[in-house]
């Protein structure tokens, strides 16, 4: 616990710095609000909007979790498919790849033209950025299962299922969590992107009307609360992690 | 009355001969080692009768039934103790029942105990020394429901000391057990002090040179190691590993 302190206040004051020298900079140099607004500039504006900002800030979450969840439960149902059926990996592996290039943000106003301004579209480009991650690494983390443990287990007569439910899943989980961190990352971000194409609410919507008309402070309110939505899901990933997986060596977060 | 039998068994890989007409049989009870070079094939029949490779031809006898081929008719000790890291020694230990029978939690805390593991019983294995670990993984096989053990080089890998302490553990353990037990190692004095016979093989193709009925009687001390008679054998066996004798005394 220590030493999470210890990390987290190295990089908060490198933060503190960071945000002084924008204070500092935007006051000496004077410039406008609309180009670059100084961060107690912003944290003011935020405060004021609060109120107008909460039900945005609602969807967004919600929004964010749905995709998160469906995103990731289909890449880990894709993994162990095609872990179970190693012909159909051969086959669709390279076009699992190919997805990852589908420049999403092109895509998603086709998604609207084939399924409306309802949930599906947000929900396809939140899976598209999430899926990917978690299927990758929990092909990987079933493959990786030291040799030794895999040779024992087929000595002592494990069954294909047996060794999938008692050696594979489990020896993958170090592997499948640091795919759910990087698609907890993804996910706020794909819940704002998926907002611009066309939504009701949610921090996409209220970005968009704020820069198209030039409010710039609120555009900074909400590009920090993504950022902070994002870290806030990796925190609680990171904290999942550390209570599923109580039997790793400790040293391992050394760093 | 026989256990084990394998009658002659072939196999090469990839025009190889590893193994050439191999035949033995266990008795029901005894301990068995296979004695040999590195790179003999003894792994090999470890994994022909595991049943995790097939022979060319001939077949292997468990209880009278043909089990060629079939894999989880043995309970198998590797070189390496294999604990799965995420779970605790207790449910380590309930594995190799949990997957060809049923657990009995009560048994495995006995025996953990009888093994001087108790109080790790909720340790994971990284935080236990790798004597700890490797008798863990000896109570696994012991502990499963198939009535053969294999034992697979398993104290190779442990410093000196620990291998003699896990030695005399071993073979007290199993002097109240009397499982049929075979045993592969490369260790001359272990097949010796462990065994009831020790089978010799050859370098490869692995062919038998000698099947030796140790006298020593049961049960054994570790003074053993140091009588003359235990010097004799040794003798004796490593010039029939040699080549240059052909038969025991």
């Amino acid at each position: 616990m220590k030493r999470i302190f210890s990390k987290g206040g190295r990089s908060a004051a490198i933060l503190l710095l960071f945000l002084a020298v924008w204070e500092t900079i935007t006051r000496l140099v004077n410039i406008p609000n609309w180009l670059l607004p100084a961060p107690s500039a912003i944290v003011k504006t935020g405060v004021k909007v609060f109120p107008d900002f909460l039900p945005h800030f609602i969807a967004t979450v919600k929004l964010s979790l749905t995709g998160y969840l469906i995103g990731c439960g289909f890449g880990f149902l894709a993994a162990v498919c095609l872990h179970l059926l190693p012909k159909l990996k051969e086959a669709v592996y390279p076009f699992l790849i190919l997805s990852q290039n589908i420049p999403i943000i092109v895509l998603a106003p086709l998604l609207v033209i084939w399924f409306g301004f309802g949930i599906l579209p947000k929900i396809i480009i939140i899976t598209l950025f999430c899926f990917f991650p978690v299927a990758v690494a929990a092909l990987d983390g079933f493959r990786q299962v030291p040799h030794e443990l895999r040779y024992y287990m087929e000595m002592a007569g494990a069954t294909k299922s047996q060794l999938f439910l008692k050696l594979e899943l489990p020896g993958s989980l170090p592997s499948i969590f640091s795919g759910l961190k990087i698609s907890a990352a993804y996910s706020v971000m794909g819940a704002v992107v998926s907002e611009w194409i066309g939504a009701q609410e949610g921090i996409g919507v209220f970005m968009t009307i704020a820069s198209s008309s030039f409010q710039t402070e609120k555009v900074f309110v909400a590009i920090f609360v993504i950022m902070a939505l994002s870290l806030l899901f990796f925190l609680a990933i990171v904290l999942l992690e550390k209570r599923l997986m109580k039997w790793q060596p400790k040293g391992d977060d050394k760093r | 009355m026989t256990h084990l039998e394998v009658k002659h068994v072939y196999k090469s890989f990839e025009d190889k001969p590893v193994i050439q007409d191999l035949s033995f049989s266990l008795q029901k009870g005894e301990f068995v080692s296979i004695l040999g070079p590195s790179g003999s094939g003894k792994s090999t029949l470890f994994h022909l009768i595991g049943g995790i490779i097939v022979p060319d031809s001939g077949e292997i006898v468990l209880d009278g039934k043909n089990i060629t081929g079939q894999k989880g008719h043995v309970s198998f000790m590797p070189q390496h103790p294999s604990l799965l890291p995420w779970r605790n020694l207790l449910d380590n230990v309930l594995l190799g029942q949990e997957l060809t029978g049923k657990r009995e939690v009560e048994k495995a805390r006995s025996m953990l105990a009888a093994a001087g593991l108790e109080g790790h019983e909720k340790s994971y294995p990284h935080q236990l020394s790798g004597g700890m670990q490797q008798r863990a993984s000896f109570l696994r096989a012991l502990i499963s429901p198939q009535s053969l053990m294999c034992l697979d080089e398993p104290f190779s890998a442990l410093d000196e000391f620990t291998r003699l302490e896990m030695q005399k553990w071993l073979i007290s353990i199993w002097e109240q057990y009397r499982r049929t037990v075979l045993f592969i190692t490369h260790n001359i004095e272990e097949a010796l002090f462990l065994s009831d016979r020790i089978l010799i093989f050859s370098e490869r193709p692995a062919r038998m040179l000698a099947d030796i009925s140790v006298p020593f009687p049961r049960p054994r001390q570790s003074s053993l190691f140091l009588e003359s008679e235990f010097f004799d054998w040794k003798r004796n066996i490593y010039e029939i590993l040699r080549g240059e004798k052909t038969t025991g005394f």
